[in-house]
């Protein structure tokens, strides 16, 4: 079923021309409400008059992480903090958040992309969701809590952790579709098997997984040993959080929320458009965004546009699978970490030297993050318990500003490499099969 | 009254500790007294050595992190209550210990503590009249 077939199956040209009309006011809006935006046009000798089609698009200016930080808190705002209903954030690539506002149409669109999803796995109001995703400054919990409402359906609000009692609630009140990462998915389903309630207990028939990369083999293993249809929803906080793309009935790339958000890929070196199909960096604009509208923000998302129609009836454009990052973000846990947070936490705190590593793992299907640091040679202690306050410190800050707690190791003085200009301080071993 | 305790950072993996006791036998460096305070992930060597300087010198060029405190040693009787009777002392005048370690060699003991007021160990002590050990009197009862 099709939640919205006005929108979700529209011909490609009528989308051009809705594209093309959201454009235009979108840039009018910038233009008069955002400095930032209306600096970059200037330079580039813009006035909003020169977009008047979609195509037109490609004469913008580019939005990075970094111009969210430069202009911190709510610089990037269009509308008065009166109009702003809610906040959330994400992480920054240094020790301050990327901060984003939503007014209360964009709660509207935000509950509706949802819902076009949720339709699309196949689920209805009959359904009762477990959302297991954080609640809180990141979006996927209260972004996919409120999707589910607007969809009519019964919502769980579990958030993370407590597996024990996660998997009572959803035997006990008969969920029948999950919201989580693909790799909690994998975890619930071992604890689920060790719990020893037998499978057929359980109502659970579908699983809606992203806030991190994952590929066939994960789904293949997750719909076997959960026995539920698993699909991928795509998204990201700076554009509006989780519903940005998902996948229908096929399972062959992510339908596009494409009336309120346009794709387009470029090469990460040149910046250039690439043609549908070619790999290269996710770029979004957000067509009808109100309380931070974005013009072409670069996602940093490797991965293919598919413009190729697709059985399931829907016309919008879809995305395959995130093959890559083009800068080193990671994701942990489903929390995006950068290894500059890391840096900025070390650069400020004196009893550690300038040096850091990461080592991220999988362990019985879930990320662990281990975070090596020396100690500089005056604050090395004979007793066990300063040597400990020391830790816990850095621990505290650390897990502060990635928002997930590290394993911090103490290491022995030059033990860490020290490497000129971009080092190999982050030893990723996860193997996504 | 004090005495110069060498300690030595280490992470918790294989041979660490032989790479000191190593490094010390190489430059002629005894070893008088060692523990080992260990956690999950790291470990702290606490050693009195012959020769401070040149040990604090050797560890660091080879990248260890060294630190040097001042502890007491004391000796006493190797007969049961002797060191009960020390420790009541320090008990008594509310001396907090932070670690203490000991070693024994025919009739006498000598004990390591690391009071956390340094000061207040001394004088509880010297009313007492406890014998401090230095590092002659340590480098005698070696011979």
């Amino acid at each position: 079923m099709i939640w919205n077939p006005t929108k979700e199956c529209m011909s490609r040209e009528q989308m051009r021309l809705l594209q093309g009309e959201r454009l235009r006011k979108l840039v009018d809006r910038v233009y008069h409400n955002v400095p930032f935006y209306r600096h970059k046009m200037q330079e580039r000798g813009l006035i909003p008059g020169d977009i008047a089609t979609i195509d037109d698009i490609v004469k913008l200016p580019f939005t990075t992480k970094q111009d969210l930080r430069d202009n911190y808190p709510h610089g990037l705002f269009a509308v008065p903090m009166s109009e702003i209903v809610r906040i959330h954030a994400s992480s920054g690539t240094t020790g301050k958040p990327t901060v984003v506002g939503y007014t209360r149409h964009d709660l509207t669109v935000w509950a509706e992309a949802i819902a076009r999803c949720l339709m699309a796995f196949g689920t209805t109001r009959e359904d009762i969701f477990t959302v297991a995703y954080g609640y809180g400054l990141f979006t996927g919990g209260l972004g996919l809590h409120y999707g589910v409402e607007h969809l009519g359906a019964t919502v769980i609000p579990m958030s993370t952790g407590n597996t024990a009692k996660h998997i009572q609630l959803m035997h006990d009140c008969e969920s029948t579709a999950l919201a989580c990462t693909p790799s909690y998915a994998l975890y619930l389903a071992e604890q689920i098997a060790k719990s020893g309630i037998p499978r057929e207990e359980l109502r659970l028939r579908v699983c809606i997984l992203g806030g991190e990369p994952w590929t066939e083999n994960m789904r293949t293993e997750i719909e076997s040993s959960l026995h539920v249809d698993a699909y991928n929803i795509y998204g990201l906080s700076e554009i509006m959080g989780p519903g940005v793309s998902y996948e229908c009935e096929c399972k062959s790339g992510s339908h596009i929320v494409e009336d309120h958000f346009y794709p387009e890929i470029i090469s990460p070196d040149t910046l250039e458009p690439l043609p549908y199909g070619e790999q290269g960096e996710l770029v979004f604009t957000t067509l009808t965004k109100e309380g931070i509208p974005l013009l072409r923000y670069r996602t940093k998302d490797l991965c293919s546009l598919i413009a190729e129609p697709c059985a399931c009836g829907r016309t919008s454009v879809r995305m395959s699978r995130v093959m890559g990052r083009s800068d080193d973000m990671l994701i942990i846990r489903g929390v995006n970490v950068f290894p500059s947070q890391v840096e900025s936490v070390v650069l400020e705190l004196p009893e550690f030297e300038p040096h850091y590593r990461l080592v991220v793992d999988r362990v019985n299907n879930l990320d662990t993050l281990q975070v090596q640091v020396e100690v500089r040679e005056a604050f090395y202690s004979d007793e066990v318990s300063q040597m400990m306050a020391l830790k816990k410190r850095i621990s505290d800050r650390l897990h502060s500003v990635l928002g997930i707690a590290a394993d911090i190791k103490l290491m022995e003085p030059h033990s860490i490499e020290r490497s000129e200009g971009k080092s190999q301080r982050v030893d990723d071993r996860r193997v996504l099969k | 009254m004090t005495i110069k305790q060498l300690s030595v950072f280490l992470e918790n993996k294989t041979g660490r500790i032989n790479e000191v006791t190593r490094i010390l036998a190489q430059h002629g460096v005894n070893l008088y007294a060692f523990s080992l305070a260990e956690t999950a992930d790291f470990g702290i060597l606490r050693m009195i050595v012959s020769d401070v300087e040149v040990a604090r010198k050797v560890l660091r060029e080879a990248n260890f992190a060294v630190r040097l405190t001042d502890v007491l040693c004391l000796n006493c009787a190797n007969t049961p209550g002797a060191l009960a009777e020390i420790l009541d002392l320090l008990a008594r005048e509310q001396v907090f210990i932070e670690y203490m370690y000991a070693f024994s060699e025919g009739e006498t003991a000598s004990v390591v503590i690391r009071p956390t007021d340094i000061e207040k160990g001394i004088a509880t002590l010297n009313r007492a009249d406890c014998p401090f050990v230095n590092f002659s009197t340590l480098r005698q009862q070696q011979k």
